[in-house]
């Protein structure tokens, strides 16, 4: 069992959980992550490591309310435990020497706060853009401003309601003009992913993409998360999930990700009518 | 018990006891054990039949070569426990391996009945037994020795060879990716052929042995093996398994309702996705289910489609059913069942439907051709005959490969498809990390795993305490 220290919530729907799992701590990387299964009955589900602390034995991992899963562990409070924490998985986030912008959208700023925070430890300058629908799905602001100068902090909102109204492409786009970077790291939905890619490939900057794909196992049994890339099957569990943004099938991945719409549907609804139950 | 002059006489006039199974046409809609097994009448007539050879061919037919005649001559006297202790000395899982061995490649296939008749039912009678733990003597334990001992993997190999070590005298600890033990015996093979309660027995057996048993450690990632033996681990035994599918490299292959059998099986078996949505784990269940290969892992595969719904549960072989490598009594099962076998074909493409997902397979037709390096007819294109078949899931069941974590272990030799090398004991290239089971040999049998285990033991114990 893994014990819940402390409980964070960002917004209506965005929570963060502070582990007891020395393991883990003592063997994370920036970009690697773990597999959850909340109980007994429970799924198992895959959460990029948001921060950890070898002396002190504990991992972080952010989630957003989405289905079953999340809605279960939103409800779960301090000194609760996670019945299994597996990791680290994946491969480490690869670095290279330059100038990066590190792009997050939505709850993909979780995965980007710690790559871009340790791409910036190792002595490289970093533009963090940061993209939300809304401003009540922006994350962790206070942790990148307080990394990241304001100059080097760009972020649009889809519908205007802070920082620059538009998408994650407008900032990328003008970093580009400038010539100011040199690789860009994305993580987010397929859609902001694809088009940081198309910037990129403009400007001919070299793109990692942090794919998503559904896991069962995470440990390269299954080929669940399996994704296309150049053209050919990769596990992103254990090769990736970090990949050349430029040669992902982003199609293949939307429809891999969509394939237990339906399915997630039925457990949430499940779930809340058991609540709901309980309640009367 | 009949006998002449005090010698006992073999039954030779009784067919072998049919299998007690439940009903093909109830079963098919659950997952309930297909084998009932033996009653204690049923196991005292098969008793009878064997003949107790001079030089019994069944113990060299079995892997590990258990005294067969000794322990059906316990099971005559009705002396059960007496019996048990004889197959524990030399496997310690008799009730797993009653169920998977493929017995008629193996000890049955040897057996001197069968060259005239039906062999003795040496797996039905050893799972009988098997199913009666509490009657085994407590094993002889050395006394603890003061080694420490890693196994990683709590696959068949991995707990035989924990189990023995246990056994003398050294203190095991056992690292396990999953949240839970025993390897394929849980999230491979299904419930209605293995019940998840008999490797849980067989796992609890050992933690009363003294072995440790570390659940959600993925060796390679949590620590290796310089951490180990920074650790005080004096030795590791290294059985990780073959669970990396092969792909078809046909295209579509990645097309929604696409699975591999892995997922497909680990879904149901270990994440009980049949019972959703009071498990979490969801499954697809279809109504038409294409299953490629010819296995024991395809059975399983399309076993489960069949449990979960599907009114066309179809294996696709590129060879005859005479070469399928599955145990004969999971085709016949099957076959009972209502799976329907389609005979030399070979995948050609995975067709999208409207909704984006798998709708149809194109395979190839097939005859046989000259026969291959492994003395089975290799199996040739019929040019021009190609067929589609309908399908909402497609299984791939064709095999697997080296698990990718055993590179990240330690700094051991592979070969080329990234198998540990590993001698005849089980050492690989570092004189303090032994190997066993699927991830030397490739994808084998549970029996030849559990058999790896064994003798990595002895040569642990050897090295370790001489």
């Amino acid at each position: 069992m893994y014990k819940i220290l402390e409980k964070t919530q960002f917004s209506e729907k965005v929570f963060k959980f502070r582990i007891e799992a020395p393991e883990l701590a003592r063997h994370a990387h920036a970009g690697q992550f773990l597999m959850v299964r909340a109980n007994e009955t429970g799924e198992r589900v895959p959460f990029t490591f948001a921060d950890w602390n070898a002396e002190e034995g504990w991992v972080e991992f952010i989630f957003m309310v989405i289905g079953k899963t999340t809605t279960m562990l939103a409800s779960y409070e301090v000194g609760d435990s996670l019945q299994d924490v597996t990791g680290p998985l994946g491969q480490p986030t690869e670095m290279a020497p330059g100038t990066w912008a590190v792009i997050g959208g939505g709850v993909g700023l979780a995965i980007a706060y710690p790559v871009a925070r340790q791409f910036a430890a190792s002595g490289n300058e970093v533009h963090a853009i940061m993209g939300a629908r809304t401003k009540d799905l922006l994350l962790l602001e206070d942790q990148f401003r307080s990394v990241f100068d304001d100059d080097h902090v760009h972020i649009t909102t889809d519908d205007g309601s802070y920082g620059e109204k538009g998408v994650v492409t407008a900032p990328l786009e003008r970093l580009l003009q400038e010539g100011k970077v040199d690789h860009i790291f994305c993580v987010g939905p397929v859609p902001m992913m694809k088009f940081s890619t198309l910037t990129a490939e403009k400007y001919e900057t070299p793109i990692t993409a942090s794919l998503n794909p559904i896991m069962v196992d995470g440990t390269g049994m299954c080929g669940c998360c399996r994704v296309e890339v150049g053209g050919k099957t990769k596990f992103a569990c254990v090769d990736g999930p970090d990949f050349d943004a430029t040669k992902v099938d982003w199609d293949d991945l939307r429809a891999r990700q969509a394939a237990y719409l339906t399915e997630e549907g039925q457990a949430l609804e499940a779930y809340e009518e058991a609540m709901c139950a309980c309640r009367r | 018990m009949p006998q002449v002059n005090g010698r006992f006489v073999p039954d030779m006039k009784s067919p072998r006891t049919p299998d007690n199974e439940e009903p093909a046409a109830e079963r098919a809609c659950d997952f309930r054990p297909v084998d009932k097994g033996f009653t204690k009448e049923m196991a005292l007539a098969e008793a009878e039949r064997c003949m107790d050879c001079k030089k019994p061919l069944c113990v060299e037919g079995c892997p590990v070569n258990i005294n067969i005649p000794k322990f059906i001559e316990k099971i005559r006297e009705q002396k059960f426990g007496e019996a048990l202790d004889v197959i524990r000395e030399d496997s310690m899982l008799p009730a797993i391996c009653g169920r998977v061995c493929p017995q008629e490649n193996q000890c049955e296939g040897k057996c001197v009945r069968g060259k005239k008749g039906e062999p003795v039912a040496i797996g039905q009678l050893e799972r009988f037994l098997g199913d009666q733990p509490e009657l085994a003597s407590t094993p002889k334990m050395a006394p603890k020795n003061g080694k420490k001992v890693a196994v990683v993997g709590s696959g068949p190999s991995g707990i035989t060879c924990a189990g023995e070590l246990a056994r003398n005298g050294f203190d095991v600890t056992v690292f396990e990716a999953f949240f839970t033990g025993g390897g394929v015996l849980v999230y491979g093979i299904p419930e209605f052929r293995l019940p998840k309660a008999v490797v849980k027995r067989e796992i609890d057996g050992l933690m009363d042995l003294g072995v440790k048993f570390e659940y959600n450690a993925v060796v390679g990632r949590i620590t290796d093996a310089d951490e180990l033996f920074e650790m005080g681990y004096d030795a590791i035994y290294i059985a990780t398994g073959a669970g990396l599918p092969k792909f078809l490299n046909v295209p579509g292959e990645n097309l929604p309702n696409v699975f591999f059998a892995n997922e497909y099986l680990t879904r149901v078996n270990l994440m009980k996705a049949n019972r959703f949505p009071e498990y979490d784990t969801p499954t697809k269940h279809g109504k038409r289910v294409v299953v490629f290969g010819g296995g024991n892992v395809a059975m399983d595969a399309v076993r489960t489609a069949k449990r979960l719904g599907a009114e066309h549960a179809i294996i696709c072989y590129r060879r005859t059913e005479a070469e399928m490598p599955a145990r004969r009594a999971e085709l016949h099962h099957a076959k009972a069942e209502g799976v329907e076998v389609r005979e030399l074909v070979a995948p050609l493409e995975f067709v999208k439907g409207e909704d984006g997902c798998v709708c149809a397979v194109r395979v190839q037709k097939m005859k046989l051709g000259e026969p291959d390096e492994s003395g089975r007819r290799r199996p040739v294109p019929i040019e021009g005959a190609v067929e589609e078949i309908p399908c909402d899931v497609a299984i791939s069941a064709i095999g697997t490969n080296a698990n990718p974590f055993a590179k990240m272990i330690g700094d051991i030799k592979l070969n080329k498809w990234g198998y540990i090398i590993a001698d005849e004991e089980g050492r690989t290239s570092d004189p303090r990390i032994w190997a066993g089971g699927d991830i030397v040999t490739g994808a084998a049998t549970v029996i030849l795993a559990m058999g790896a285990g064994k003798t990595a033991a002895a040569s642990i114990t050897k090295a370790l305490v001489g």
